[in-house]
């Protein structure tokens, strides 16, 4: 059982208690993200009907831009985590793993920034939607 | 019945890799698979080298891969598996001779969880009284033989050896949920970083070697959730 003799400060951090729990709410709700994006883009709507009109129609809405960059944010940080993972399984040297991990993050984040970018840079043009 | 064992085999004096080797044995259907072994090695080629000891699956001796799945010899009847069989020593270890693996870093892995009673108390003069209930907690964990069946099936543990692995987390579970123990948190402690209980990926494969039907993955889980719960 737990005790509390000798129990001083934590020495290892929550790190990866924080990532693992991560992926399980962020699994669970890109499910379902995704369910309702694939519902409007590929269901409901016939395919014809998907165009630059038709995402600028959506995107006249901030809340489909809020939406849209949590299932960027989300599904991508998801992703790369899963590839850190994969990556600490099979990458034994210290410097490499902190080297190829380094740039990983980097790469991922600057696509996100750019991601971002274009979700709110965006600007229908006047006469569409 | 007639089997045909296909036997991996490798000897570090000779050999620069593994071959494989076919024997032919008359066997009954309810013999074993460590009887098939008994008779190569006693009738037909003394060199085939295993580890056995009790023969009744409680030593953990003679785990190995057999068609594919990592079992006991001692616990696998040969109308289990049909007339070709496929023995191959346990994954990810290495192998010291024929179906021989070295175990050491595996009880160096046991070892880092500290799978000992941790009790800061007095001795107390009489034993420490435990529910039935308190002793149900970790009942099924202790059912563990340290065969590393469970351990060398774990696909985390292919790839990553510094991984502590089901066969450590068993026993680290063991411990963990006695109440008459005090070392949970210096175990949780060590279970918490980058080697420990996170890297299980929910494979399922232990659970499925488990010679002793320990339902490992439930336990990993349950180290889990009782560091979730005190951290967060
Ligand atoms: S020989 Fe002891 S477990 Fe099989």
């Amino acid at each position: 059982m737990l005790g509390s003799a000798s129990s001083p400060r934590p020495r290892t951090t929550n790190f990866e208690l924080w990532s693992w729990l991560f992926m399980r709410v962020s699994g669970a709700l890109l499910l379902i993200l995704l369910l309702i994006h694939l519902a409007i883009m590929h269901v409901t709507q016939p395919i014809e009907n998907v165009n630059f009109a038709f995402v600028a129609a959506r995107w006249a809405s901030p809340l489909w831009r809020w939406y849209d960059l949590v299932l960027l944010g989300l599904g991508w940080v998801h992703g790369l985590n899963g590839v850190r993972v994969v990556m600490d399984d099979w990458i034994h040297s210290p410097g490499w793993r902190l080297t190829l991990t380094a740039l990983l993050w980097l790469i991922g984040f600057i696509l996100l920034v750019i991601g971002a970018q274009v979700i709110f840079s965006f600007q229908a043009p006047a006469g569409a939607g | 019945m007639k089997v045909e064992l296909s036997i991996k085999r490798f000897d570090p004096d000779q050999d620069e890799a593994s071959h494989t080797e076919v024997y032919g044995v008359e066997i009954e259907p309810t013999d074993r698979v460590l009887d098939a072994l008994n008779q190569v090695k006693w009738y037909q080629d003394g060199t085939l080298t295993y580890r056995r000891s009790c023969a009744h699956g409680i030593c953990g001796s003679d785990a190995m891969r057999i068609n594919g799945l990592n079992r006991l010899a001692c616990k696998t009847l040969i109308k289990e598996l049909g007339s070709k069989i496929s023995i191959e020593p346990l994954l990810g270890f290495t192998v010291i001779k024929d179906l021989m693996v070295d175990f050491d870093h595996f009880f160096d892995l046991y070892k880092s969880v500290k799978p000992y009673l941790i009790n800061y108390d007095p001795t107390p003069a009489k034993e420490r009284l435990q529910s039935p209930e308190q002793r149900e907690a970790f009942d099924d964990t202790t059912k563990c033989i340290l065969c590393a069946a469970c351990t060398t099936s774990c696909p985390p543990f292919w790839s990553d050896p510094n991984f502590v692995g089901p066969a450590a987390l068993v026993n680290a579970h063991r411990f963990i949920f006695d109440s008459r123990d005090q070392g949970g948190a210096e175990r949780l402690e060590i279970l918490n970083g980058r080697e420990g209980v996170w890297r299980c990926r929910t494979v399922f494969n232990c659970t499925q070697a488990c010679p002793r039907d320990i339902k490992i993955t439930k336990a990993i889980e349950q180290i889990k959730r009782l560091v979730l719960f005190n951290r967060v």
